[in-house]
């Protein structure tokens, strides 16, 4: 395999941040291909600033560059510019690795982390000659691959992609390898490419969808079948069961040119079950498996030592609920060796006084913003999503945060939330004008940004039945929640396109039937959805009436329990009936615990699999109601049912 | 505080890199080493690291440079540090710090020298008043490149047009090209080496192209040398594996 790298050179003075193409990463490999060898590209179909921090692709590329029988390079959509250049020149999608043609690998895995990128999984195909659908390619051409939390509803895509995983990649990439590598080994006889994707779709965890018969009855889908008895109807979820297990990335890239996230990422737990219904990545990663402290701490101080970065950030879905999480933080603000110097971040906190006491003990010297996310701005909306922040709770957190020194907070909001009622939508607005009164007393630089956005219903949550906003419904719930705080300086209100909102909604619960509408959008030149100032909606209003599809049917459309979903033959461990039963106590103001520290209420996620949390700690952390009942009154004992829809308790 | 003079190249794919990013690269690599630097003071303290003229992204280089601040406590008369590496308790002389430095820096970025520095020495910023380059032109005939270069000397104006502030301004750059000649053949096509100014501002070969060959690309840029002044004559900062003997500053006619 020959590289491009002469080729590419000569267009990089042409174009905006020419560093993005060159690899040159510490940490990346330069993999020695060959015979016997299965060549895996991993694609991110976004720039390079977005694709390259992801950990999980980093993760893989380690993974699979350790084994002996493949290898591993990268590659990310280049941007406009350079896409024009190549296009002018003829010069293929490449790997930033060896540079090599992304069509000269053997597997081509894209990560999908939403919805709104699927059209540069397109653009990237053509950009590398591969035939778009899965059904033109031959032996020819590479196996195209994807992962990622979007492929829990992989329907819209299935007409692209030859093979998704669902779930964690970790163990399943080994299986995959040897399918491929069989089939290598036999030379890809003519006509063999059918017989090898029947194949990986036995492997567990692998979701083949021209494996697949859809049927439907007019508008309405009746059914997901196999095509084959060995094909299994359901494809259930990988889940990794102990991440003590996959202490990677061991060698975490370090670009060279400046990214999103540009820090060491320490990954503590995976999985979180405090049940926030409109979360998909909550509902599809559980039961949560806690990383071990030790490990945490030898992957935090290695990893600074080695990659020479000034900045750690501890990930999970929600941080301040690692067991570990104040040894860690305190050891590492503490260590001789970092000098004091070694800023910590937490993403996604909850919002609690220990959170702020977290806060202020690493953000020592910046104390400048904090954010928290609250979702929705009352109390009883906060029920019906599972986000049980009473406003007591959320008060003194910013109290206390403002006492402590910040003087900005930033605070996230969702509209057009099931049920959601004018008033609820204004809470929003009035919560922020309230903590900003509270600001007050403490510094006169108070000020509140709340960033509010337009819900978009996923599958595999409560909320998968629900009908969407439209977006002038949320383009009138965002005014009116700007209505209320009109003229006042100190509280900024910033919001989502709700017609981005809408083509997410388009995509994140579609059937099949949408493969043709994401061709359509493609071709129109809909690339980089993602980026709002190459975002359209007509792309997709003209693709779907083109293709004769309603968007009210996709996306505003309320879901009976009876009706077959486009993803009911993809298992994320999740039982149904959970799902409906949990779907039916939102809409009546129930909340559930979370079942880390209270019993199981038998969701699937564990039972299904013989797994368990893996958690250090019997005990919930202190100093937070959100999701474990502690601290609402008259709840001790944390029942199941918490709240009664008018705010009272039972 | 003790200053310490850096040089180092910067060849191959990482000239992509920007002025920028090279600030962050270095960063790391000083972390990487565990080098004592020093660091402001205020909210958010930054290493005392300051650099030279930016390189314009995409052109290579034989000789950049940059300043290293650290504490005296840390520094011995010889240019000795203490307090380095992992361990905390390590001391490495200028011929170590080089070699560590290069290593912690990425393939294409190589420390050719250390100096230490004394009393307080301007910054590299100002005090670099030429730069010579070497490019190419593609696919541009030898010939054709004398009888470019020879309009070009001969020229008593070249007038380029720039965005300063969002606003359009017309200078003339002709007292900033102080020697321009023809050297031989290249990959590409012809090679060229130039004395551009940069004081009032840096004059990049890429500017010179709209006058020597307007219809050919501008091939691979290398600044093989900055000046300063000393004592009436140029000089490099550091003296590099190539640097030619000092030469006299004059206008090239
Ligand atoms: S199966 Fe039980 S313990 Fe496991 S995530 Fe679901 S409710 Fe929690």
């Amino acid at each position: 395999m020959n590289s491009l790298w002469s080729r590419l050179e000569p267009l990089l003075p042409r174009v905006q941040k020419p560093a993005r193409y060159i690899g040159c990463e510490d940490g990346a490999q330069q993999p020695e291909h060959g015979p016997g060898k299965v060549a895996w590209l991993l694609a991110y179909p976004d720039t390079y600033e977005v694709g390259l921090p992801n950990q999980g692709l980093q993760i893989l590329y380690e993974i699979i560059n350790e084994r002996d029988d493949a290898v591993a390079e990268r590659a990310y959509l280049p941007w406009t510019d350079l896409i024009a250049e190549m296009r002018r020149v003829g010069l293929p999608l490449f790997s930033v690795d060896n540079h090599l043609a992304a069509s000269a690998f053997d597997i081509v895995a894209f990560n999908l982390s939403s919805e709104l990128v699927y059209t540069n999984v397109l653009e990237s195909l053509d950009l590398a000659g591969v035939p778009l659908r899965s059904e033109n390619r031959d032996e020819r051409h590479p196996v195209v691959g994807a992962g990622g939390h979007a492929v829990f509803n992989p329907e819209p895509m299935a007409d692209f992609i030859d093979f998704f995983v669902i779930g964690d990649g970790e163990e399943v990439v080994a299986e995959i390898t040897e399918v491929v590598g069989e089939w290598l080994r036999i030379g890809r006889p003519t006509g063999s490419r059918h017989e090898m994707l029947r194949r990986l779709a036995c492997v567990p965890g692998v979701y083949v969808p021209a494996m697949y018969d859809v049927e439907y009855d007019g508008a309405d889908l009746v059914g997901v079948y196999p095509r084959y008895p060995e094909i299994p109807e359901v494809v259930e979820k990988r889940t990794v069961a102990d991440l003590a297990d996959w202490p990677y990335p061991r060698n975490q890239l370090v670009p060279m040119t400046e990214v999103v996230h540009d820090r060491l990422n320490v990954e503590v737990f995976r999985g979180c079950t405090r049940g926030c219904r409109f979360c998909q990545a909550g509902m599809i990663t559980r039961p949560v498996r806690e990383r071990p402290l030790d490990q945490v701490r030898t992957m935090v101080s290695e990893g600074l030592a080695r990659t020479g970065y000034d900045e750690v950030a501890l990930t999970s879905l929600s941080t301040a609920d690692f067991s570990g999480i104040e040894d860690v933080v305190g050891g590492t603000i503490d260590d001789p060796l970092n000098c004091g110097r070694v800023t910590i971040s937490l993403p996604s906190l909850r919002v609690d006084a220990f959170t702020v006491g977290l806060a202020a003990k690493i953000g020592s010297a910046r104390r400048t913003g904090l954010t928290f996310a609250p979702e929705a701005g009352t109390w009883r909306m906060r029920q019906i999503i599972n986000k049980m922040i009473t406003e007591e709770d959320l008060l003194a957190t910013v109290e206390s945060a403002y006492a402590s020194g910040w003087s900005r907070m930033k605070l996230y909001f969702l509209t057009g939330l099931p049920s959601e009622m004018d008033e609820d939508t204004e809470g929003i607005a009035e919560l922020a004008r309230r903590v900003v009164q509270i600001g007050l007393e403490h510094t006169r630089k108070a000020s509140v940004t709340v960033s509010l956005g337009g819900f978009v219903p996923k599958a595999h949550t409560p909320f998968q039945w629900f009908g969407q906003n439209g977006p002038e419904e949320l383009q009138r719930k965002i005014n009116l929640a700007r209505n209320v705080v009109r003229g006042e300086k100190r509280v900024k209100i910033k919001w989502h396109d709700p017609h981005a909102s809408l083509a997410e909604g388009i995509t994140s619960r579609g059937d099949r039937r949408l493969g043709a509408v994401i061709e359509r959008v493609w071709r129109a030149g809909g690339v980089f959805q993602e980026w709002s100032e190459h975002f359209d909606i007509r792309f997709w209003q003209d693709a779907m009436e083109a293709e004769g599809l309603s968007i009210d049917w996709y996306v505003t459309r309320h879901r009976e329990e009876t009706e077959v979903l486009p993803w009911d033959h993809i298992g994320a461990g999740l039982h149904r009936d959970f799902l409906w039963q949990d779907w039916t106590d939102a809409l009546a103001g129930f909340g559930v615990p979370d079942c880390r520290w209270t019993p199981c209420y038998d969701c699937g996620a564990c039972t299904e699999f013989g797994i368990e949390h893996i958690v250090a700690s019997p005990v919930p952390p202190a100093g937070g109601s959100q999701g474990t009942g502690q601290g609402i009154p008259g709840i001790d004992a944390v029942p199941v049912s918490i709240g009664r829809p008018e705010g009272g308790f039972r | 505080m003790i200053r310490f003079r850096v040089r180092f190249d910067k060849h191959g794919k990482i000239r992509f890199t920007s002025h920028r990013d090279m600030a962050r690269i270095w960063e790391r690599a000083i972390r990487r080493v565990g080098l004592p630097v020093a660091y402001t003071e205020g909210f958010t303290p930054r290493p005392r690291i300051s650099f030279g003229l930016a390189l314009p992204t995409g052109y290579a280089s034989d000789g950049e440079y940059l300043d290293i601040g650290m504490d005296e406590s840390v520094v011995g008369a010889d240019g000795t540090v203490s307090g380095t590496g992992v361990a905390s308790e390590t001391s490495i002389d200028l011929i170590q710090m080089k070699e560590q430095l290069s290593r912690a820096l990425p393939v294409g970025m190589n420390v050719q020298a250390i100096e230490m520095i004394e009393g307080r020495p301007g910054s590299l910023q100002e005090e670099v008043v030429i730069c010579t380059w070497r490019f190419e032109i593609r696919e541009l005939g030898d010939i054709e490149a004398r009888g470019a270069v020879a309009d070009v000397l001969a020229a008593d104006r070249l007038m380029v047009t720039r965005q300063r502030k969002g606003r359009e301004t017309t200078e003339d750059i002709r007292p900033a090209v102080l020697s321009l000649a023809v050297k031989g053949k290249g990959d590409t096509g012809v090679i060229l080496e130039a004395d551009l100014a940069a004081k009032p501002r840096l004059v990049r070969p890429s500017e010179l192209m709209a006058f020597l060959a307007p219809d050919h690309e501008l091939g691979p840029v290398t600044r093989t040398h900055q000046w300063i002044e000393q004592d009436g004559a140029p000089r490099e900062p550091i003296p590099g594996p190539a640097t030619p003997a000092p030469r006299a500053q004059r206008r090239a006619s």
